[in-house]
């Protein structure tokens, strides 16, 4: 072994896609934007608040909302992956290649599936969760504020190591779940693979942590009388998406573990020959695949329930179902993986059962739709955009909810297994039940977390684009799918189905507007803040705790821990004509900012990086250092500090001016 | 939040603190972690039961496993598990020279069945039996090896807590970090129960 | 109980959590009963088992079972009151899990080896090719 080799394992410059024009657009793009970013924030000075205000902070709120950018930044890339491949499969007709080679085209849907789900959709139900079920239980904090804080930076440098496979070596070319032998050291020798690994175990570290977290933050830190059946329902949905997360991320871990063996040091779990059989990785990781889609959409379910309350100005119809639901839903999601792979041939019996489970789930969600359905019932419905992207999600879901059941048909999984019709499938429910979802919650708590609204004419320019640009987009593809048409496929010969593909296309266009509109809508909502601004807390009208607090709420969330009486807990305290207390404040107990979040995350990720590139000297020292460093960690004794009262005075007396002014 | 009672008056409020013992939280989230650590065992479990069969006409459990070894190898870690626990009682009297003590018992325990443990591979590895082989000493290598790093993580902890318990005495910080220690040295046991039943005794009927 | 000595130091401050400790007394009956449970198994692997094969593995589950809840009773003090009950609820979901997950597993996968690898029925002219399922 040479020095170089030594010093840079497989890394060289022929790691660097130089002779990829798009990639060094992209590039030049980015190093543009990024410098650009970099010195407005050197000239502004922004550099100490960022750090001290955002980076190390360990407040649940701030945590959230850096989730929610972390989501947006990743969305941009995830859907940008899509126009390129909606765009190839256009061109590539009548012999034409398209423009996109087979190497960069599997990349491309294969970093796209990666990135919607792990860091896309993820980090927003984890932001939302982080953001408001602190303040729906009457919390001061999470159960370990350090580890929020800590998780958050594992996420991103699991994002960090799958973007820099854009410009340093290439990503995985197996699809968005690796399978092998595909995804083994024979068939993907080069780093695409281990790109994906190890971004996907260093993100998983952080949701797992995450997971334990807000679990335990439901359990032991609700407010006095918040009983388990009183709680929001957003707060049970979150409980049952932590504990699925808790049970069953370690699965995904474990079985990339199992794959990162064969091709590290050459085990025969999912090779082909020695006893080996690729067939258990597929039966793993659906194990965590399929809990992990009810991961993403039970906390949206959650939003949807706050959102109808609120907006028809009842209380939720139903809520005792609804949470038995919600945990029929957690218990069932784990019995149903199999119909990820019917075609696999474990035979009818076990079709069979997987099947019948799969349709039996549809019955405790067909009871939420309709507890839905039944709140807006002589509601005085407000159609604010929150309600609106509630109700486009329960027109689309239900759609998506009754392909899915038909999939799970086995004999006509048979028919349609792979092909453009079970793509359109889960991007109708994810589309519309997660994406949906998230642009609900933004827009109903956007106006907590910064004190004003966001503007409603770019909100109705980002919902059309978005639902009309998910039906024009999707429809063709479950129409392409009963023809047969597979998935992944980068050129076609059947010049019949060009029209389609065009279809889609323009339905990407009328999404990248909705994106568009959206970050328009953020902007234009900054510049009109004062326009848009809301003093009272509560702008909607709300039914639970945390539109009793300021907004945004102070550092503490509540001056006095609240007391709960009844499930509805705020729109009780509104009807009992609760007055604010504004005396009698006493000093908080809160915890301190830590710079050993991203230092701790900082070292796992380029032990990560050094793994992927065989360069093992700086995989044992950055783990060393990252293990050397927990230690130290735990020497610290100084991690919290009390808010003297006459600060929270203050801050309470400002407030208590602030609502004496309306 | 329980051990919290309403205000009588209806209040919605709570004028004084609430008594949150500090690090309440701690045990129960280290217990779910500990759930989430006993699934990744539990995939470990499934691999070696769906490939434990398949020996790709190499050696099986038969020829490879010696069940003294494995004999005494459980005694240490039985006899590691009631040394912790002392280390705990004399936690709970606060006696911390009594504490380190049993700690460094303890370690002496786990340092022997993480020898006779390395021994046992390398004995395998030696005889040709190593992790490549089949399936099935795939299976067994990396179930048996990540109970053995587990381990390996609990021993790096016992001497951080040993250092600490030095330096800080027995505060209530340093008697929540014991124990969990304790649950995670315990769990550790609970896993070994399945390994020893499982992937020896009952491939060697 | 004797580990229930001291659940009056529950929510007390000067323990800072509410998990239950045992006894001298509680850890050696835990100790004792486990070095029994293990030394069986172990000798009735080791000196040929019981008569059916069968009967031989299923007494070693057995032992295995009880052995863990002795462990989880007495050295990881799980009881159906410690922290209100969710460490058991969350224990008792996880052993739900692993169950499914790991019987599951093994059913799929039989089923899929008996159904698509027809090929250990047949007779090869190379068997060191052949994955060998019992």
């Amino acid at each position: 072994m040479s020095l170089t080799e030594f010093i840079f394992g497989r890394l060289t410059w022929a790691a660097i896609p130089i002779h990829e024009p798009i990639l060094i657009g992209t590039f030049i793009g980015v190093a543009v934007i990024g410098l650009a970013v970099l010195s407005a924030m050197t000239y502004y000075r922004l550099w100490g608040p960022l750090w001290f205000n955002w980076v190390i902070s360990i407040d649940h709120k701030k945590i959230g909302v850096m989730y929610m950018v972390l989501g947006i930044i990743m969305l941009l890339r995830g859907f940008a992956d899509a126009l390129m491949m909606r765009l190839q499969q256009v061109l590539a007709f009548g012999g034409s290649d398209g423009y996109l080679n087979s190497h960069h085209y599997d990349q491309i849907f294969t970093a796209h599936g990666v990135i919607m789900i792990f860091f896309v959709a993820m980090p927003f139900v984890t932001g939302l969760m982080n953001f408001v079920m602190p303040l729906q239980i009457g919390a001061r904090d999470v159960a370990f504020p350090f580890l929020n804080n800590f998780s958050f930076w594992m996420t991103v440098g699991g994002a960090i190591l799958t973007m820099l496979s854009l410009f340093i070596g290439e990503y995985a070319q197996t699809g968005w779940l690796a399978f092998p032998p595909l995804s083994g050291i024979g068939a993907s020798p080069s780093v695409g693979v281990d790109y994906y690994i190890w971004g996907l175990q260093v993100a998983g570290v952080g949701t797992t942590l995450s997971g334990i977290n807000l679990m335990v933050t439901i359990i032991k830190m609700r407010c006095p009388g918040m009983t388990m059946m009183k709680m929001p329902i957003f707060t049970w949905t979150a409980l049952c998406t932590n504990v699925l997360i808790v049970a069953s991320f370690p699965v995904l871990t474990a079985v990339l573990l199992l794959l990162t063996l064969d091709r590290y040091i050459g085990t025969n779990f999912f090779t082909a020959d020695l006893g080996g059989n690729p067939m258990l990785y597929v039966n793993l990781i659906w194990i965590w695949g399929h809990p992990e889609v009810y991961i993403l959409i039970l906390p949206l379910f959650g939003v949807f329930s706050e959102v109808v309350a609120t907006f028809s100005g009842k209380r939720l119809f139903g809520y005792t179902s609804m949470v038995y639901a919600t945990i029929v839903i957690t218990i069932l999601s784990y019995v149903v993986w199999l119909h990820h792979f019917f075609t696999m041939g474990s035979g009818a019996s076990v079709n069979s059962f997987f099947g019948i489970t799969t349709m039996i789930i549809s019955i405790p969600t067909g009871a939420k739709i309709f507890n839905w359905l039944f709140t807006m019932y002589k509601g005085r419905i407000k159609f604010e955009l929150p309600m609106l992207w509630t109700l486009a999600f329960l027109i689309t879901f239900t759609v998506g909810g009754m392909t899915g059941v038909l999939l799970a048909v086995p004999p006509a999984d048979f028919v349609l297994h792979n092909s453009l019709f079970l793509i359109a499938h889960f991007h109708n429910v994810i589309i519309g039940g997660v994406v949906f979802g998230v642009f609900a919650g933004i827009n109903y708590w956007f106006p907590k977390a910064f004190g004003f609204r966001l503007d409603p004419f770019w909100g109705k320019v980002s919902f059309w684009g978005w639902v009309l640009g998910y039906w024009v987009a999707f429809t063709p593809l479950y129409i392409l799918g009963l023809m047969g048409v597979t998935r992944r496929t980068r050129v076609f010969d059947d010049p019949d189905l060009r029209i389609w593909f065009i279809i889609a296309a323009l339905g990407a266009v009328l999404v990248a507007i909705g994106i568009g509109a959206f970050i328009l809508q953020i902007v234009v909502s900054i510049l009109r803040r004062d326009q848009l601004r809301d003093v009272t807390g509560d702008p909607w009208g709300g039914r639970t705790l945390e539109w009793s607090t300021s907004s945004p709420p102070p550092n503490y969330n509540f001056a006095f821990t609240p007391v709960a009486y009844d499930l509805d807990t705020w729109a009780d305290m509104k009807a009992r004509q609760y007055e604010r207390p504004v005396s009698g404040y006493v000093p908080i107990h809160m915890p301190k900012g830590t710079e050993a979040g991203i230092i701790l995350s900082a070292f796992a990720t380029a032990c990560g990086f050094a793994l992927i590139w065989y360069i093992w000297w700086l995989a044992a020292l950055s783990f060393v250092a990252m293990i050397g460093y927990a230690i130290y960690h735990t020497f610290n004794r100084d991690r919290d500090y009390y808010i003297p009262a006459e600060t929270v005075a203050e801050t309470e007396n400002a407030r208590t001016k602030q609502l004496a002014e309306i | 939040m329980s051990t919290v009672t309403l205000p009588e008056d209806g209040s919605f409020h709570l004028t004084e603190e609430p008594h949150h013992p500090e690090g309440g939280n701690t045990m129960l989230g280290f217990w779910i972690y500990l759930m989430s650590d006993c699934l990744i065992f539990a995939v470990l479990f499934a691999t070696y039961a769906v490939l434990g069969g398949s020996y790709a006409a190499g050696p099986d459990p038969k020829e490879l496993f010696d069940l003294d070894l494995i004999a005494v190898n459980t005694a240490m870690l039985l006899f590691s598990s009631i040394t912790y626990g002392f280390a705990m009682l004399a936690m709970q009297k606060h006696n911390s020279n009594q504490v380190i003590g049993w700690l460094l018992v303890t370690a002496v325990f786990g340092a022997a069945f993480l020898g006779i443990e390395l021994y046992e591979f390398h004995h395998l590895i030696h005889e040709g039996a190593g992790p490549q082989r089949s399936a099935f000493l795939s299976a067994f290598f990396l179930l048996v090896g990540t109970h053995g790093l587990h381990v390996t993580f609990g021993m790096i902890w016992l001497f951080t807590l040993v250092i600490q318990t030095r330096k800080f005495g027995l505060t209530s910080a340093m008697q929540r970090r014991l124990s969990c220690l304790s649950l995670f040295w315990h769990f550790l046991d609970v896993i070994w129960i399945g390994v020893f039943s499982f992937v020896y005794l009952v491939r060697m009927i | 109980m004797a580990h229930h000595a001291h659940s009056d130091a529950h929510h007390g401050d000067h323990h800072g959590e509410s998990h239950s400790h045992g006894s001298f007394k509680s850890y050696m009956i835990g100790f004792v009963l486990s070095v029994i449970l293990t030394a069986i198994p172990f000798w009735l692997v080791m000196t040929g088992g019981l008569d059916s094969r069968v009967a031989t593995i299923l007494s070693v589950t057995g032992f295995a079972i009880v052995q863990i809840i002795v462990h989880v009773y007495f050295f990881l003090h799980v009881t159906s009151d410690s922290e209100q009950g969710w460490t058991m609820t969350a224990g008792v979901f996880t052993l739900v899990v692993v169950g499914i997950m790991v019987s599951g597993s093994v059913w799929v996968m039989f089923n899929m080896n008996e159904n698509m690898m027809p090929a250990h029925d047949m007779v090869l002219g190379n068997p060191e090719g052949v994955v060998q399922s019992e």
